[in-house]
Order: structure tokens, then C-alpha cells, then sequence
């Protein structure tokens, strides 16, 4: 097992050099620098090339790269072009929004899809079974920024029940200790910025929860109607077992290994396509903000938000991976 | 006419401004006043950006040695409560307020003005670090520039020698990014100095969470009175019809940047009021003379009497624009009222394209902005109605765009045949258009004339004011008749306030102070 | 489509007759895939038949008429320049039909060859090969895409272009995994001992047996890039005015939100039901063609 871990993490170290190099020459071949832009119309050739000097960009493709990459190993990332900040900090600051949104919407998903499988699995081809599964396929069909639109519209306009953007009303204050809202107010018992935080997670969340939660409420019910049709759940059922006890001791048990790993697969796709959903609810997360960096051509930024994004995809994974040797034993880890 | 009903608007504003400032004069203490707009700000030491977003609150946070008297561009003592200047241009000097200080309670005096001008001008100053100092070597032509000396000549005393003299010296002391900020803290935070801002304008820096918002609390000791507000919070809220809900649902209580479409239902709500900003800006459509037959003035010609820029204005500027016809806006000095736009007719268009030899049109690349500028809220739909109009006379426009970036990139290596840009002049000098914009060394839509070129240039050395604004009215006139752009509109970029918001009075210049702003409720 | 009698009969779910044959007719039962093909056909009819069907030019302006709320002069509306919204979402079948197939052609070329590559012939190559994919599926895929476009510019072209990339490494999995469980098979072993050549091989053998799951990938990856591609219009990196894009027009439609909704709601349900077809059909081969392989 251990072994197992080391090695996965081992095989981390090419991923990371390979997004690394990718990322680096990626945004360099973008056409436009952070001078450019920084300076907008008022761009004159003297202005340019002073900020182009100090900004290092007047050294050859590989001596940058070579900076860039010297230092990481010591998690030195560099400092933003635009704000100075050093990525580090300015990754802190935003990830924690991103990883709430998605943690929500994956408990979203989860919560319903999982039991809505289940019990469509049970009854098979009756109402609930289609009505759940037409649910779901019109879940993955649904362009989730107009969804977000129309809830917005509905919600934040015409009802007026919740907010339409960002993530705590101006009045409420609240410490950071974590960065993770309702996580930090729950710490310090702050009950009305617990409130504030989770009717502002609730549009977002929603939004980004509908693809995941349909992808996993079909892929339980498969799953399940697997299991049910192999020979030992009929012989459960033989042996007079209730037939709660057959779904959820045996059954369930055995089909949940397909259901994790699509769990953590579309946790990793969630936090890509957060970037959408906090567009559209002003969600100051690193997804967004990374958009916005590619835009303005902040080169250390891109590269420490996506190598971020990409480090926590494989640990995802792995943790996926890990999982399955404690639902079932069987699986070894060599 | 849609025009001239704003002008009333904004004559009327103007009125009302006036009357809130005197009749109103005793505002109300207390209140936190939530403004909301479109981003966060990239630093908050004024010297190292160059957005907006970052000026509107190093605004509060710091003073300049001179300012500007709210709603204009006239200069009216800041730091310094008056100065002088020799007869040759090059010798200024400034005589401080005196007792000021900063908000860790350092005192604004002579040698602390000296030592922020030599941190910004001098190259290896130990804290000429932390960015690149855009706005300095922009305004001052380089490090150290036309600045050759800051002497403090005593407690209260500074002053500046050039090495030429510079006609708007003065009102380029007043830029926002010229804020004077406490030496002890910026030797104490090196590096990290934009996140731990110290100045001594009327608010205090208190807090910033990144995208989300930033705090400011009342400076009590403030050198023009204590502000009425308690505190101020600036939220990025990026979408401008959230931005809007939020408003609209009482949760910020002004924002900027507010879609065309909605701005009907502003006038409606009487609980919301618009605020005009004083045009100081222009939106243009440029033809570059690199690329044929842009190189012929009858084809640039019949694109000007081509394109309804009434309708435009209608349209996607909800009104809140004047239509240009210089590059000019009309409030500043030395704009050219006699000049007669190129009137809205198809016909002589055409008329003009056959002349040209291109009886049957031609087609060409238009490229637009991909981002929305004050003089430009919605650079895709302008450029969708001019291809529109320039298909009404057989000529075929290609949309093209790319991100910022990439735009700007382009747009500087004289890769666009045709554009939309625009331009928010800085300083109140019609060179900061003129110059910038159109001479034949600066610009970037192939324009030439050597006469142009002579008048700039005079005007640019030339300290009488009389004879300046007679060689730029000369400047307009030559511009028009050659016609390198059809300038679009002069746009009076709305804000919008709950009604119980007082005194707010917008500047030309972008951002203003909030301390004679105060809350009715 | 292949009758290679040794491919069917290593086939391990053979029944009887052409297995082919065989999931048409269960396709044709299959009401959610009868459902696809229905929705598929609507909108290959409408986009064929486009100039007849939409009652105004989409590209023609009236910027005096903007934000017409729906009417019996204009159906579904106008938007922001006073064009027909029914007549827009009409033609713009088009090109959401274009973009699903062209790009996901792409990918299924560049996945297919790379797929077989690195299955076949294993060893260097394929470590190479499947680590390169491994990196591109640990990059979130809307960020690569905005990237691409960015180098490229922001076009119709380029955004197809960058939808092909990311969906690349599904395809080449797919194609590597039932090449390796083949590349060993007795029938394969014995057409290399007539002499086939590994051309004649991976025509003959590799690919049909990997048919059913590609069909499948490719159907579901149509509807994937349907939205995609309205997603990167919608961030204004897709098709470019006076295009009538679904995505970019609902893009356009975002600042009249509250002034009029009609204008973002059309174009979201038009994307909505040219994605539920292509997922429909999707779904209905995939029970057809493998029973077995169920929401993979």
C-alpha cells in the first residue's frame, strides 16, 4: 500500500514537468504580452520596452523557463505579473472558492443521485425508474450557463428569494481562517454568515451540481442492476434476507466501486467546469481568475493555477484509487 | 436631437449638482456606502497600476500635490495650498499645507514629497522596486524624465526643476497615480507596499479580500474635514446585470458600468437616480491608410457619411453619448464647434465610393474590441450595426476580434485595416489627444500630414494659452477634412446611486474622492 | 459493414446472422434512441432546409426594433439588433450541426491514430503517447480549450478546432484499450501468419472490433461538443458576429437579461434539444450495439 502511494506519487513528477513545459509554451505562443496589455491604449514603443525589460521578457523562451522552473521545486512560483502577489498567495485566496463550490455540488449530486439510482435500480422500468432516468439525460444535455442564467433570473429577479452572485451578503462579517466560508463560520458559530454563505452557494452550486448528479444517478442504477442480477444476491434473496438488507449489505456494497470512481471522475471534470458557473454567479474562484489571467498574459499565473488544477485532479484520483481497497478487499495494490 | 436633450440632462445635472453642494452643504455623518463595480483592484499604490479599478480607491486613500475641483479638469490646490513657477517654465515651486499627515502619523512634508518623486523618477533608488512605474514615465517622458530636480527647500517647501518646459505640468501633478504615499511604510513593506497602502487622503485603508471587496474607514484628522461617510467598501461584482440585481435589491448602494438595456428601468425607479461622468473621452472607428483603398480620403469619406451615429447612440449608448466629430470631447478647451460633421447620407456616400472607383464596394476586415470601454459599452453591437450601415452601400465588412491582449498587440504593429479603440484622455490637455492620438510619429492608422505634424508640435512647446488654442482648432480642422477616423461618440459613462446617496459629483478624470459624499437614510 | 467471419466469430457476445443487423433492429425498439433519431432528423431538416423554413433573413438588422418581445410578426422575438430570433436559431442549426460533426471527426481521426499507435505497436511510443494524454486529461478542458483559441484566434474554425483536442484522449483510450486486448487474439495471430500486414490488420480487425464502443463515444461526444463549442461562443471565444450561433447568442443575450429574457431563453433550449438528441441516440446505440456496456 505504501508502496503503492509512493509510486503514484512518483508517477506524478513527469505529469507535472509535462503540464509544466505544455502550460509554458501554450501561453507563449499567445500572440500580445502583459506589457501590452497592462499599458492598454496608452502602449507608447518607450513605455513597452522598459516594462517588457523589467518584466524579464526580453530573455530567450528557454532562460525564462529555466527561472520559472528552478525555483519550483522550493514552491516558489513566482509573483504575478499584474498584481506583484506572489501566485502562491494569490492561488490561496481563490482555490478555497473553487473547492467549496465544487465540494457543494458534489454533495449535491451525490445526495440525490446516488439514492434516486438506487431506488430506480430496485424498480426497475416503473414511473420513477423512467422519470429519474429522463431527468438525468436531460441533466447532461443542459448548457449549464444558461441554466445558470435562467436560475438567476428566476430566483434572483422575478422571485427575489436569493442572491444572484458572489459568496456573502456586504453586511455579514466573518474571520478567515480557511477561506472556506461555511466552514469558517461554522468554526466560530458566526450563524448568520453559516446562512449567508449557504443561500449563496445554493444557484451555483445547483447549476454546476446537474451534470455530475445525472452522470451519477445513471451510472448507480446500472451499476446496481448489475449487482441485483448476479447469483449471490438471488441466493441472499434465497436465504429469506429482507429485501432492504440484500439491496444495501450486499448489493449496494458491491456496486459502489464503478460509482466512486465516476464520483471522482466527475469531481475533477466539476472543478474545471466551475469556471463557467463562477463566471456567470461572480464566483471569485481560481477558475475564473485564471481565464482572466490568460487573458491579461499574466505567464506565472496561468502556469501555477493550472499546474494547481492538475495536481489536484491526479490526487483525486489517487484518493479514488486508494478507496477502492477499503469498499473491497479484493483489490491489491502493487 | 437625442443630443441636445442630453445636453438639457446634463446642463440640469450640473444645476442640481451646484444646488445639492450649496443647499445640502450639512450633510449627515455616519453610514458605510457600498460602491459596486466590475473588478478588483490590481494594486493599491497608485504609482504601479495603470487600471481604473485600482484608482478609484487609491483616490481615497491618498492626496496629490495639486487636484482637480470636483467635476472638472481645473486644478485647485491639493497638498500644496499654492505655488509659483519662473518665467522660463522650468523652476516650480510648491508651498505645502502645513500640520497634514499621513495615516500612520508621519507628517506630509517637503522631504517626504522629495522622497516619493525620487523613488518614482530615480532608476536605482532602493525603492524604485515592486513594478514598473508606468504613469511616471508616460507623463514625465522616462526616468528620471523632464524632472531633473526635487529639492525640499524647507519644512513646507518643495521644489521642482525641469529640463523643459511642459505645458501641463500642473495638471499632471494632479493624476490620481501621482498620490503621495508615506515613505516610513513603504520602507517598512518594500515589495509588498500595494497591499498595505498609507497615504493621507480622507479614508484609511482597513481591509482587502481579494475579488471580493475592500475596506475603507474615515480618516477623523482629514486635512479638508472629516468625511461624512464611516466607511466605504468596494465590491467586484464582474457581471453588470448582477451588479445591477444587487443594486437594485439594496445590497450595494451605487455601481458603475451599467448595461445600456437596463438603464430605462433606472430612469423608472425612482428609488435608483443616474449619474452622468462628464465626457472626456472618444470612441472612433479608424480606417488605416497602410491598407487600400483606406489610403484614398473619398472611401474614408463615404464611410463618415455612411454610419448613423444618432442611431447608434440610441441604441447602444441608451442616449448617454454625444455624437463625435472631432477626436475632441467638446468639454475640453480648444474643441472646434465650428466644424460640420459629415452629415448621415447614403447617397453621397455612394456617390463618394464610385468617385473613388468603387462604384460596386469592396469587402474588408473590421476588427472590435472584445472587452467594453466607457466609450465603448458595447464595442460587438457598434461594430455589427457599422457593418450593417457599410452594407447599405455595397460595401462588405468582415468582424473580426480576439482577445484584448492579442488586439492591442495587433493594433500596435499596424495589423488592423479597420477598428474600433477609443481613447479617456488623462490630464485635461487636448494634447493628451491630439498628439497622442493623430500625429503623424504616434499614431496607428497610417495617417500623414506634415502640417498636422508642425501645429502639434508648436502647440506642444507654445506656454500661451490664446495662441494653443488656436493652433488646435487649426489641428481639428485639417483633421476633419483628412478624415483618418469616423469618430463614433462621446460617451457620458453612467452611474448609478440609490436616491439617498447625496452629493455625489462624478469627474471627468474617472474617479473621485467620496468625502463630501454622505447617506440621507 | 464487415462480414470478416473470423472478427465476428472472436467476437464474444456473437449470437446469430450480422451483429450489425442485429442492433438496428434493437435500435429501432429502443424508444429513447427512436426519441434521438427523431430530434436528429428534425434538426437535419431544418438546417437543410433553412431558407425556406425561417421567415426573415438572420443577419438582417433593425436597430429600431430591438428586444420585440415574441409576436405574431416575430414568433420567438427580436434581440439586440432588431433581428429575428426564430430565423436565427433556424440557421443556426447549421452551424451547430457543423461544429458537433467536423470536430468530432477531428478527434476520432487524431484519437484513432494515435489509440492504434500506441496500442499496436506498444513499447516507447505508447508510453510517450498515453502519458501526453494523461497530462491533457489532468488539465481542465474548458481552460485548454480558451487556451488554444487564444493562439489561434477566435474564430468558428479555431474553436473546432480546439474542441478536436480535448476530445482526443477518449478516443485514443478507447481505441488503445481494444487494441491491446486484441493485438494477442488467436485470429489476429493467424491473419499475420497468411501475411497480412499491420495495415491490413488494423483495417481489417483492430477497428471493426472496436466499432461499437467508438460509435457509441462518437455520438455522446457530438452532443459534449455541441455545448462545448456554445460554451467557448458564449465566453466569445466561438463564432463571431453576425453568426447566429446558439451559444454566442445567448452570450449577446446576457445584459437584457432582466430588460428581456425571451431573448436568452430561445437559444438555451435550442442547444438544449440538439444536445438531448445527439445523447438520446447516443444511449439507444449503446444499449443496441453492446448491452453490456452500459453508461460507460
Amino acid at each position: 500500500m505504501v508502496n503503492y502511494i509512493i509510486k503514484r506519487l512518483l508517477a506524478l513528477i513527469p505529469i507535472i514537468i509535462g503540464v509544466v513545459l505544455i502550460v509554458f509554451l501554450m501561453i507563449h505562443l499567445i500572440p500580445g504580452d502583459p506589457a501590452q496589455v497592462m499599458l492598454g491604449e496608452r502602449g507608447t514603443e518607450e513605455a513597452l520596452a522598459a516594462l517588457r525589460e523589467s518584466m524579464g521578457l526580453n530573455d530567450p523562451l528557454y532562460v525564462q523557463f529555466w527561472r520559472y522552473i528552478s525555483k519550483l521545486p522550493r514552491g516558489d512560483f513566482g509573483r504575478s505579473i499584474i498584481s506583484n502577489n506572489p501566485v502562491l498567495l494569490e492561488i490561496s485566496h481563490r482555490f478555497p472558492a473553487t473547492i467549496e463550490l465544487s465540494v457543494f455540488a458534489m454533495i449535491f449530486a451525490v445526495l440525490i443521485g446516488i439514492p434516486a439510482g438506487i431506488f430506480a435500480s430496485i424498480h426497475q422500468n416503473s414511473w420513477f425508474d423512467n422519470l429519474s432516468m429522463s431527468f438525468a439525460l436531460i441533466g447532461v444535455s443542459m448548457p449549464i450557463f444558461w441554466l445558470g442564467l435562467m436560475l438567476i433570473w428566476l430566483f434572483a429577479v422575478v422571485l427575489g428569494w436569493l442572491p444572484p452572485s458572489s459568496r456573502l451578503s456586504v453586511g455579514i462579517e466573518l474571520n478567515n481562517i480557511t477561506n472556506l466560508y461555511v466552514l469558517d463560520s461554522l468554526i466560530q458559530g458566526n450563524w448568520p454568515a453559516l446562512w449567508d454563505s449557504f443561500k449563496h452557494l445554493l444557484l451555483p452550486s445547483a447549476a454546476l451540481a446537474t451534470i455530475p448528479m445525472a452522470i451519477i444517478a445513471r451510472m448507480t442504477r446500472s451499476s446496481m442492476l448489475e449487482v441485483l442480477r448476479q447469483d449471490y444476491i438471488r441466493t441472499a434473496y434465497a436465504k429469506g434476507l429482507s429485501g432492504r438488507i440484500v439491496v444495501y449489505k450486499h448489493a449496494l456494497k458491491n456496486a459502489l466501486v464503478p460509482i466512486i470512481t465516476v464520483v471522482g471522475l466527475q469531481f475533477g471534470v466539476l472543478l474545471g467546469g466551475a469556471i463557467l458557473t463562477e463566471t456567470i454567479f461572480s464566483w471569485p474562484g481560481l477558475g475564473r481568475y485564471l481565464v482572466n489571467a490568460i487573458y491579461a498574459r499574466d505567464y506565472p499565473v496561468v502556469q501555477g493555477g493550472i499546474l494547481f488544477f492538475s495536481i489536484t485532479f491526479v490526487f483525486v484520483n489517487l484518493i479514488v484509487d486508494l478507496s477502492y481497497g477499503s469498499i473491497d478487499p479484493r483489490i491489491q495494490y502493487d | 436631437m437625442k443630443w441636445r436633450s442630453l445636453s438639457v440632462l446634463l446642463v440640469l445635472a450640473l444645476v442640481l449638482g451646484a444646488f445639492s453642494l450649496s443647499a445640502f452643504a450639512e450633510g449627515k455623518y455616519g453610514g458605510t456606502f457600498i460602491f459596486g463595480r466590475g473588478g478588483d483592484s490590481v494594486g493599491l499604490d497608485p504609482i504601479q497600476v495603470t487600471d481604473g479599478e485600482s484608482f478609484k480607491v487609491t483616490q481615497q486613500i491618498y492626496d496629490t500635490i495639486v487636484q482637480y475641483k470636483p467635476g472638472t479638469t481645473e486644478v485647485i490646490p491639493g497638498l500644496a495650498k499654492e505655488w509659483e513657477v519662473s518665467d522660463d517654465g522650468l523652476r516650480w515651486t510648491f508651498y505645502l499645507r502645513e500640520g497634514v499627515k499621513f495615516h500612520d502619523g508621519n507628517p506630509v512634508n517637503a522631504e517626504a514629497i522629495k522622497w516619493n518623486f525620487d523613488r518614482w523618477r530615480l532608476v536605482d533608488h532602493p525603492y524604485h522596486i515592486g513594478g514598473d512605474f508606468t504613469y511616471y514615465s508616460y507623463m514625465f517622458q522616462g526616468f528620471p524624465g523632464i524632472i531633473k530636480e526635487v529639492n525640499a527647500v524647507d519644512e513646507y517647501t518643495v521644489e521642482f526643476v525641469l529640463t523643459e518646459p511642459q505645458a501641463p505640468f500642473l495638471n499632471n501633478l494632479g493624476m490620481v497615480s501621482f498620490g503621495i504615499a508615506s515613505p516610513a511604510a513603504v520602507k517598512k513593506w518594500g515589495e509588498d507596499y500595494f497591499k498595505h497602502p498609507v497615504g493621507s487622503g480622507p479614508f484609511k485603508f482597513v481591509e482587502w479580500k481579494k475579488d471580493d471587496r475592500i475596506v475603507l474607514e474615515a480618516n477623523e484628522d482629514y486635512w479638508g474635514g472629516r468625511p461624512y461617510l464611516d466607511k466605504v467598501v468596494f465590491r467586484s461584482i464582474p457581471d453588470n446585470g448582477a451588479r445591477y440585481m444587487e443594486l437594485q435589491a439594496g445590497t450595494i448602494d451605487m455601481m458603475d458600468y451599467i448595461n445600456p438595456e437596463d438603464v430605462a428601468s433606472v430612469k423608472e425607479n425612482p428609488e435608483l437616480d443616474l449619474v452622468l461622468r462628464p465626457s472626456f473621452n472618444v470612441g472612433y472607428f479608424a480606417m488605416h491608410q497602410n491598407f487600400p483603398p483606406f489610403d484614398n480620403v473619398l472611401i474614408r469619406r463615404a464611410f463618415n457619411h455612411a454610419i448613423n451615429k444618432e442611431n447608434l447612440i440610441g441604441a447602444f449608448y441608451a442616449g448617454l453619448a454625444q455624437p463625435a466629430k472631432n477626436p475632441l470631447p467638446p468639454s475640453l478647451w480648444g474643441y472646434n464647434d465650428e466644424i460640420k460633421d459629415y452629415e448621415y447620407d447614403l447617397e453621397k456616400a455612394k456617390e463618394l465610393l464610385a468617385k473613388a472607383g468603387y462604384p460596386d464596394g469592396f469587402e474588408f476586415d473590421l476588427w472590435y474590441m472584445p472587452v467594453p470601454r466607457p466609450y465603448f459599452p458595447q464595442p460587438k453591437l457598434v461594430a455589427q450595426a457599422i457593418q450593417y450601415y457599410l452594407s447599405q452601400i455595397g460595401v462588405k465588412a468582415n468582424l473580426k476580434t480576439v482577445d484584448w491582449g492579442t488586439y492591442l498587440d495587433k493594433y500596435y504593429a499596424d495589423e488592423l485595416p479597420t477598428y474600433l479603440l477609443g481613447w479617456t484622455g488623462d490630464n485635461g490637455d487636448p494634447d493628451n489627444f491630439l498628439y497622442v492620438l493623430l500625429d503623424q510619429t504616434q499614431n496607428n492608422c497610417g495617417y500623414k500630414n506634415d502640417e498636422l505634424h508642425e501645429i502639434l508640435l508648436e502647440a506642444q512647446r507654445t506656454v500661451d494659452h490664446e495662441r494653443r488654442v488656436e493652433l488646435y482648432m487649426k489641428a481639428q480642422e485639417i483633421i476633419h477634412n483628412d478624415a483618418p477616423w469616423v469618430p463614433i461618440a462621446h460617451s457620458t459613462p453612467p452611474l448609478v446611486k440609490r436616491s439617498y446617496v447625496k452629493n455625489y459629483i462624478p469627474n471627468p478624470t474617472s474617479t473621485e474622492k467620496f468625502h463630501r459624499v454622505w447617506l440621507d437614510k | 459493414m464487415t462480414t470478416d467471419g473470423t472478427a465476428v466469430k472472436n467476437r464474444p457476445r456473437k449470437k446469430s446472422g450480422n451483429p450489425w443487423l442485429e442492433a438496428g433492429h434493437r435500435l429501432k425498439k429502443s424508444k429513447i434512441g427512436m426519441a434521438g433519431v427523431v430530434i436528429i432528423g428534425i434538426l437535419l431538416l431544418v438546417a437543410l432546409f433553412a431558407p425556406l423554413l425561417a421567415p426573415y433573413s438572420p443577419t438582417e438588422q433593425n436597430i429600431l426594433f430591438r428586444y420585440q418581445p415574441p409576436s405574431s410578426e416575430h414568433w420567438l422575438g427580436t434581440d439586440e439588433m432588431g433581428r429575428d430570433i426564430l430565423s436565427r436559431i433556424i440557421y443556426g442549426s447549421r452551424i451547430s450541426l457543423r461544429v458537433g460533426l467536423i470536430s468530432i471527426s477531428l478527434a476520432l481521426l487524431m484519437g484513432v491514430t494515435l489509440g492504434l499507435i500506441a496500442g499496436f505497436y506498444g513499447g516507447f511510443l505508447d508510453m510517450v503517447i498515453m502519458r501526453f494524454m494523461d497530462i491533457m486529461l489532468a488539465f481542465p478542458s474548458i481552460l485548454l480549450a480558451i487556451a488554444i483559441v487564444a493562439i489561434l484566434g477566435p474564430q468558428l474554425e479555431n474553436a473546432m478546432i480546439a474542441i478536436a483536442i480535448i476530445n482526443v484522449p477518449r478516443f485514443a483510450r478507447i481505441i488503445r484499450s481494444s487494441a491491446l486486448s486484441l493485438k494477442e487474439n488467436d485470429f489476429i495471430k493467424a491473419a499475420r501468419a497468411l501475411g497480412a500486414g499491420d495495415f491490413r490488420i488494423i483495417v481489417n480487425h483492430l477497428l471493426p472490433n472496436a466499432m461499437a464502443p467508438l460509435i457509441v463515444q462518437t455520438t455522446l461526444s457530438i452532443a459534449t461538443a455541441i455545448l462545448e463549442a456554445a460554451a467557448l461562443s458564449f465566453l466569445g471565444l466561438g463564432a463571431q458576429p453576425p453568426s447566429p450561433e446558439w451559444g454566442a447568442m445567448l452570450s449577446d443575450a446576457r445584459s437584457a437579461l432582466q430588460k428581456a429574457p425571451w431573448v436568452a431563453t430561445f437559444p438555451g433550449l435550442a442547444i438544449f434539444f440538439g444536445v438531448l438528441g445527439f445523447n438520446l441516440l447516443g444511449d439507444g446505440l449503446r444499449d443496441a450495439l453492446d448491452p453490456k456496456m452500459k453508461n460507460a
